[in-house]
Order: C-alpha cells, then structure tokens, then sequence
C-alpha cells in the first residue's frame, strides 16, 4: 500500500466559470450592488442575487450560475450546490407564470384536490408540466402560510386565497 | 377571515385594523417608537434583559424559550460584533401570525428589533422572510426607509449614541430554514443545515458572532413589555407564561384568522366552537393540531369538556404543546390515516438530508404511508411505523426529525381505528395477510 501523501491542489482561483457569463443592464447591477452592501461577506447575497438572475433570465441557467459565481468570487459548484437546495430556485425553465397550489393539511381539507384538478384540466396539463406555449407551469408546493385563507395558490409572488373554482377562471382568465 | 383579540385589550394586534396601519405615522399616533425612546432615555442594556425576565415571555417561534435569558446568555465582553436576527421564515403548517403582523404592523416589528439591538449591542440586524412572502419583504423596506428618514435607524438614533441598521434578507423556499442555526447557515450564504448546538448562536452564531434570533411575534411583544413593564405584562398571562399570543387557526371552523388571546385562556373548547364560530357546516369535531402540525394531535374528547387551559402548561397537561400556535381544526370527515400522511409527505419533502435518520426516515415512513394507502397495508404496518419514529424521534441533528415522528406517533395511539381500517391486506394485492 502506498504511504504517499495525497495531494491537495490549493485553489487560487474559480476553477471553470463556464464559457458564457450572463450580463445585466446597469439598472440591475446597482440592485445587485444594493445587495452585496447589506452583508459583511459577499456569499451571503447568494439567494437576493439568484432571485434576480432568474427574474432576469427566466431560471438559472449556467450563464447566471456562471455570473454569480464570478461576482461573488465563489467555485462554480458553491452556486450549485446552494442552489439545488433551495425549492424556490430554478435550474430549468418553467412557464411565464409558475401557478403553484398548496398540498399542505390546511389546504389540503379545505379543497385543494378539487382546486388542483380545476386547474389541470384548464390548462389541459399534468402537475410539474408546463403549456406548450410556455405559458403556465403548474405544481403542488408545501405550505404557504396561507391556511386561514384555504385553499390557495401563488403565481409567480402573488397570493391568491379563499380560491373557488370561479376564482380560478376569473385568476387565470385574466393572465396575459 | 378574522383577526383581532379575544378575552383581553389587543396588544400586537392593536393597530391591525386602522386604516393605512403600515405607515410610521400611523405607528406614531399610536403609541409607537415610545419604547425605544424610554429604553435610549433611562434604561441600560441590563434594565431591558431584566424587564424581559420578568415579562416572563417565551419564544414564539415554537420551541418557548425564555426570551429574556436567550438575551442574558450573550457575551457582553465579546470584541466580536453582534447580531440581532429575526426568525420571519414562518412556514410551520398552520401558522401565519407572523405574516399578519408584518403586513399590517411592520413598525413594531422595528421597534423591537431596535430595542433588542440596543440591549445586546448590536449594529447590524437582518429579517429573515421565508422566500414566498416576497410581498412582506417590500412592506418591510418601506417601513425601513420610512424609520430610516425619520433618524430610527442608522447613526444616532433619536440624537443618541446608539445606532444599528435593519436589513431584510429572503429565503428561498426552506422549511428547515426556521431552524435557528440553519436559518444562520442560509443566511452566509450555505445550504440550510442546522449546526452544532453547543456552541449555542448567542456565543457563535452569525459569521460565528453572538447572534440572537428571535421569532417576528416574539420581537413585537417587545416593545409592549417595555411600554408597561415586564411585571405588568407577565400578568396578562399565567405566572410561566406571560402576556398575551397570537394564534393562528385553520381548518373546518367558520371563522378561521389570527386571534390573540391573553396567555392561560380558558379553555380550548370555548376557544373553538364559540371564538372561532364553532365546527363548519354544524359537523362533529374529530381532531385538533392546536400548535402548528409538528405537535401532537388531539382528540374531540381531549378537548370537550376537559377545560383546557391555553398556556404552555395547560395545553402539555393536555397532552399536546403550544408550538407555534398553529391550530388545525378537523372534523368527522377527516381520516386522520390520510391527514397524517399528508404532514409526512412534508417532513419528507423538508427533511434537509444532512443527517440519516431524518433523511431515510421520513423517506420510508413516505414509502410506508403509500403503500398502505394503495391497498397493501399489513397489520403489522402500525408497529413498523413507529419503530420507524423511534429510529428518528431524539436521534436526528436537528429537531426536524422529532416533528416528524411526532405527528405519526400520537396520531397512531389516538386515531388507532383510522389505521387499523387501513391495515388489510386488498384481496386483490394477492398476499395473504
């Protein structure tokens, strides 16, 4: 058996940030830099700065993970690792508007079942698939914090509570 | 829904209703940001930790530690700087107080952080929203800007030496994030793993400085506290738990909303079928989660006529705990089998991966729950369960995996009927039981 030591690389620098590094206007470099000035350590803007490198592209993609790495000063791998995390975070794309229906207990007696197959059905998809023109992702997420106002979904930010079958034409009806 | 008090003068709730209950001006008319000018005027650091000791109030967040010794136990010598964070990660099913809180009052909020900044020394403070309640997070920064050209926040803070800054900060979908050492890692930027305890974040928490995080509805009782004093407060409650707490209730009660009741309200009973406008739709109640779905469950009949006191005490005495608040009303409908697996399929979906017994363990009491729902239950399957609990409950990082096994475990004692129905082997499954 060997007693050779092994060898650990030191890593001076961010090992491969990938051939393509996403850019951003000016407007969205002083938000990011709005961020970084909050923290002591640049790694904690981690999450603030994946939430807009994927309002901004849609989810994050290797150019943003890219980005993010290099803007950070962190390994590709640290951005990553973070971000497979995080159930908020996208690393595939999903449509223009994320429709995602609470499962959880409260919602779940109050309607949910009935609210989730409405919804399907509308849009003629099954749960994690997305409408071929990109349009509408639909999926079960956990609780909320909305279990006063069951049952209920959020589209992309926003709250819809005390949700009907009616509501939800009217709520989807009215999405462009 | 409703929200508002019931058996006693609102106090966190005070301003909920008033129109454009947001503003600092608002906040200001109504007793607010008096606190902070009676702590910066005539009290030391030391005189708010003892203010808060007798208050006798405790964690709200649900694990009801004393908030005043969580303050005393960081290091005044400490050369490190400090941090105040507030725990607003609120994703405990059943549980949206802290959600109305911000919303309708983010000024008191502020206030409290302020006050706890002051009595810890601290300069950099951070709000830490679960990511879905991104709309809070811009109530938030407005009220911090608000409070920050009115010479609340920054440097000299109403002419005085003290001075901090409140920042927000987002999660990102994270149950195990309302951790307080994991909502820690996420905040420098790691995965959310909970960490060691000890050392405990008052000696080594944020970027390893003494860090208090305290739950939103614990920092808005703050400044009350302060107002009227820690003795008058602790007697709106019971001796051991002071003051007054906002509960959140959902589920098959027809008025469901956010109640603040004085601590050691009697009783549960009354609390439900009148104060919450009784069962919907006239049905029979059948079981109540009463404090957010990682406690125990309850039965009809632990609750019916039993008096139960709601306090931290009364509701243990009881047989379950006050956790979060987060009541779960169901009704004869509900087969607690189904209920029960639902919350596992949310351990499971939450369990962190960090440690095995939580992470496999809630991945097989999953695979258990669908087996037995798609017709292949066995009757030992009851007795695999909970040895599957035993295998998590006091044996994971983190208490994750005690929620998890708990719901399990009292659900299979109490609602044994609604298991056993699901225990027989389907004749069609072709195994012989």
């Amino acid at each position: 058996m060997s007693t050779q030591p092994i060898q650990i690389q030191p890593l001076s620098q961010p090992v491969n940030i990938g051939d393509e590094v996403a850019s951003f206007s000016p407007e969205v470099e002083a938000e990011i830099d709005g961020h970084l000035a909050k923290y002591p350590v640049m790694r904690s803007a981690i999450l603030p700065l994946m939430f807009i490198v994927q309002r901004e592209r849609g989810y994050l993609d290797a150019p943003g993970v890219a980005y993010l790495a290099k803007r950070l000063r962190l390994r590709i791998t640290d951005i990553w690792e973070v971000a497979t995390f995080y159930s908020m975070i996208y690393t595939q794309p999903v449509g223009k508007y994320h429709i995602q229906i609470c499962k959880t207990l409260s919602c779940k007696i109050m309607g949910e079942p009935g609210i989730t197959d409405h919804v399907c059905n509308k849009l003629g998809i099954r749960l994690g698939e997305t409408t071929a023109d990109g349009k509408f992702t639909v999926s079960l997420v956990e609780c909320l914090g909305s279990c006063g106002t069951a049952p209920m979904f959020q589209i992309g930010f926003d709250y819809h509570e005390n949700l009907t079958t009616e509501k939800v034409d009217q709520i989807l009806d009215g999405l462009k | 829904m409703f929200i508002g008090a019931i058996g006693c003068e609102p106090l966190q709730l005070a301003r909920v209703h008033l129109e454009n209950s947001r503003s600092l001006d608002v906040y200001r008319k109504n007793g607010g940001y008096q606190a902070i000018k009676k702590v910066l005027d005539s009290m030391s650091p030391d005189d708010v930790i003892n203010e808060l000791k007798k208050s006798a109030l405790r964690g709200r967040g649900g694990a009801g530690f004393p908030t005043g010794m969580k303050w005393s136990f960081v290091p005044k010598d400490s050369p490190k700087p400090k941090y105040v964070v507030c725990n607003a990660d609120e994703s405990e099913p059943g549980t949206f107080k802290d959600r109305y809180l911000m919303e309708r009052d983010p000024h008191m909020l502020i206030e409290g952080m302020l006050i706890a900044a002051y009595a810890l020394g601290a300069k950099t403070n951070y709000i830490y929203t679960r990511g879905e309640y991104r709309y809070l997070i811009d109530i938030m920064d407005v009220a911090l800007e608000e409070a920050r050209a009115a010479g609340l926040l920054g440097n000299k803070i109403l002419g005085t030496e003290f001075g901090c800054e409140i920042y927000t900060h987002t999660g990102a979908g994270a149950y195990i994030c309302g951790e307080e050492t994991a909502l820690l890692s996420s905040l420098e930027g790691m995965r959310g793993h909970p960490r060691m305890k000890p050392p405990f974040p008052a000696v080594s928490g944020l970027y390893a400085a003494p860090t208090v995080v305290n739950n939103v509805e614990t920092l808005t009782a703050v400044p009350d506290i302060i107002k009227m004093g820690g003795e008058a407060y602790q007697k709106l409650g019971t001796e051991k738990s002071g003051g007054t707490k906002v509960w959140s209730v959902s589920g098959h009660v027809n008025r469901p909303g956010v109640y603040e009741l004085p601590m050691g309200y009697d009783d549960m009973e009354k609390f439900i079928m009148e104060d919450c406008g009784g069962m919907l739709g006239g049905k029979q109640l059948k079981a109540v989660i009463p404090g957010g779905s990682s406690v125990y469950i309850m039965r009809a009949d632990q609750i019916i006529g039993k008096d139960v006191r709601m306090d931290y005490e009364g509701i243990v005495a009881a047989g379950s705990s006050v956790g979060s608040g987060g009541f779960i009303v169901m009704d004869e409908t509900v087969d607690v089998f189904e209920s029960t697996k639902n919350l596992t399929e949310f351990y499971k979906h939450e369990s962190c991966g960090w440690c095995t017994p939580c992470r496999e363990g809630t991945d097989w009491l999953v695979k258990v729950f669908k087996r037995i729902a798609a017709g292949h239950g066995r009757p030992e399957d009851a007795q695999l369960m909970l040895d599957l609990c035993d295998n998590i409950e006091g044996k994971s990082f983190c208490p994750l995996g005690d929620a998890a096994a708990w719901p399990i475990q009292s659900a299979i004692k109490r609602f044994p009927e609604d298991f056993r129905k699901h225990l027989v082997t389907s004749i069609d499954s072709g195994v012989s039981t």
